[in-house]
């Protein structure tokens, strides 16, 4: 259920985010979904890979800064309140979140979360039956 | 009017006799009294009889600011503690500072070295002299203190910052004179403009600035702003601190007390001495200090001499404003800086070696610095929260270890220009 988030830290300069998603498709890794954090000086870019090990390493060896983190994929149907109620329950349950991010398809809305505590969220939300990715789901969407 | 006329009027000849005599006692006594100092000699095979002349004072070995700082905090005071009435403190190139004690006799000496400025810069016993220096461990506070109450002029000794109070001060006690760094009174100056006050409403009519290099554009700045008269002071606290010398009112040159110090230029590289008049760095040998006597101590301040006679009528040699360092400290704010100040700050936080590069500005007068550092994988924290904690950690320490405010900016990882020798850290982007 944990998913492999690939977390890059960027400076704030134009052509960064470009030289990110070529040296990615030029290794042939495919992104499924991305966010990117930013402040006055940087940005951290949050991105959900096809093979997030390799997508690491060809990172690495172009000099950024870049770490793995572990988020989980909460899939809803993609309807009014589906997301209030697993908020709900994350909140009532106390599962501070660190941040989120979010892509709809048709039919189904897929959460990206990054909770304080990941094996304890994942146990929550197994508890009320709520529909987490699989990592495998993921990486090929 | 000129303080001390004998001396500062002296002929070439009796004030190299008075320099030679100073020179052997002090060679003599450093020898016998500073173990430091004897073992230095030593090293080169010179015993104090080899100091005969002037011209021997090539012979003797030079002293650094590392010198100092390996002898932290006492080890190159030259009298016991009990002789010892006061300590002043100016940063070194890593974590700890330079530490200069002074004997009474020193405090007087500095004393009168001060009363020959401000009367090289036209101040009287009339004068209301407010000192906007840093009172404390700094040398300016308490230097240009302690020389206007010699001289006989009133002292306002407000110490340096609060704006807002330097300018009422200004107004209501009418101070006709100013001590503090130029860039600190082009500050006071900015004020003003903002609060409506026309500088001519005011008394002022000297300032005496230094602890920081400026040009002579900053000074016609300052003259046409404040209508004054705006006077450089030099001094370095290992030497004795503001007064080593200063300009008259003529503006040309900063006549050096060198009945007390004896100035030398001499080529960084070659560590030989220039041809007269040449740019080089300056190197004083104390002659009349008791708790520190420095021997041929190297200031790394670029100028050169002029031994023309002053329209002043004063005969002490001048030297020119500085035009620069032959190491990479940086004066900020009349503070120094060492760019290996930083890297120890950034050392301490991680294992590896830290990359990192100053920028120096002038926002409208005041210098800022930022400090980009370079985001390290062991730093790196997918949170934003987190890495701006670590901006502040960094800031925060760099604060307390420099004494001046920093920004601080984190980078991409090999951002910052590698280079095969010494790595550039330092973009100075301050016209000065």
């Amino acid at each position: 259920m944990i998913i492999k988030q690939l977390s890059v830290f960027l400076e704030n300069k134009s052509g960064r985010l470009c030289e990110v998603t070529n040296i990615l498709g030029e290794a042939g890794i495919n992104m499924s979904a991305f966010s990117i954090a930013d402040t006055s000086d940087f940005g951290i870019l949050r991105v959900i890979v096809s093979d997030p090990d390799k997508a690491l390493q060809v990172l690495r060896n172009n000099h950024f800064s870049v770490n793995l983190t572990e988020v989980i994929c909460l899939s809803c149907p993609n309807v009014p309140g589906a997301m209030a109620k697993a908020l709900n329950i994350l909140n009532e349950e106390q599962i501070p979140i660190e941040y989120m991010y979010a892509f709809s398809m048709g039919e189904v809305a897929n959460v990206v979360i990054k909770p304080t505590n990941v094996r304890k969220c994942i146990e929550v939300l197994q508890k009320y039956e709520l529909d987490l990715l699989k990592s495998s789901d993921l990486y090929k969407m | 009017m000129i303080w001390n006329e004998n001396i500062e009027c002296a002929s070439r000849d009796s004030m190299s006799q008075l320099q030679t005599e100073r020179l052997i006692r002090t060679v003599k006594r450093v020898y016998h009294d500073v173990p430091y100092y004897r073992k230095k000699m030593q090293e080169v095979g010179l015993v104090p009889e080899d100091i005969r002349t002037l011209d021997d004072l090539v012979k003797l070995p030079f002293t650094t600011k590392t010198d100092l700082r390996d002898n932290y905090p006492f080890g190159t005071f030259a009298v016991p503690m009990s002789e010892i009435v006061r300590i002043h403190a100016s940063s070194g190139t890593t974590g700890r500072p330079t530490v200069v004690g002074y004997t009474r006799n020193d405090i007087a000496m500095w004393a009168e070295n001060v009363t020959r400025s401000l009367c090289m810069a036209g101040v009287t016993k009339n004068d209301l002299v407010q000192v906007a220096y840093g009172y404390g461990l700094f040398t300016g506070g308490l230097g240009l203190h302690y020389g206007t109450e010699n001289l006989g002029a009133s002292v306002i000794p407000i110490s340096g910052g609060n704006t807002q109070k330097q300018i009422q001060l200004l107004q209501d006690f009418g101070s006709t004179v100013i001590c503090c760094t130029p860039s600190y009174v082009l500050h006071i100056a900015e004020v003003l403009e903002e609060m409506k006050i026309d500088a001519s409403s005011l008394k002022l009519r000297v300032g005496i600035f230094g602890a920081e290099p400026w040009s002579e554009n900053m000074r016609r700045d300052i003259e046409k702003k404040l209508k004054i008269k705006a006077i450089d002071i030099y001094g370095l606290s290992e030497v004795m601190g503001p007064g080593v010398s200063c300009e008259c009112t003529h503006q040309a040159g900063m006549h050096i007390n060198e009945d007390h110090f004896i100035p030398e230029i001499i080529n960084p590289e070659t560590l030989l001495p220039v041809e007269p008049g040449e740019v080089g760095e300056l190197v004083f040998s104390t002659i009349t200090k008791e708790g520190i006597p420095l021997l041929r101590y190297r200031t790394r301040d670029l100028t050169r001499l002029i031994y023309d006679k002053c329209e002043c009528g004063r005969t002490l040699v001048r030297m020119e404003k500085c035009k620069g360092r032959s190491d990479d400290m940086l004066i900020i704010r009349g503070v120094n800086v060492f760019p290996s100040q930083i890297e120890s700050v950034l050392l301490e936080m991680s294992e590896t070696e830290p990359h990192y590069l100053i920028f120096v500005e002038r926002e409208g007068n005041l210098d800022t610095v930022k400090v980009q550092v370079e985001v390290q994988e062991q730093f790196f924290s997918d949170e934003i929260k987190e890495l701006q904690n670590l901006t502040k950690k960094i800031k925060y320490k760099l604060e307390s270890t420099l004494g001046i405010s920093v920004t601080v900016q984190l980078v991409e990882p090999k951002t910052i220009e590698r280079s095969a020798g010494k790595a550039k850290r330092v973009i100075d982007n301050r016209k000065i």
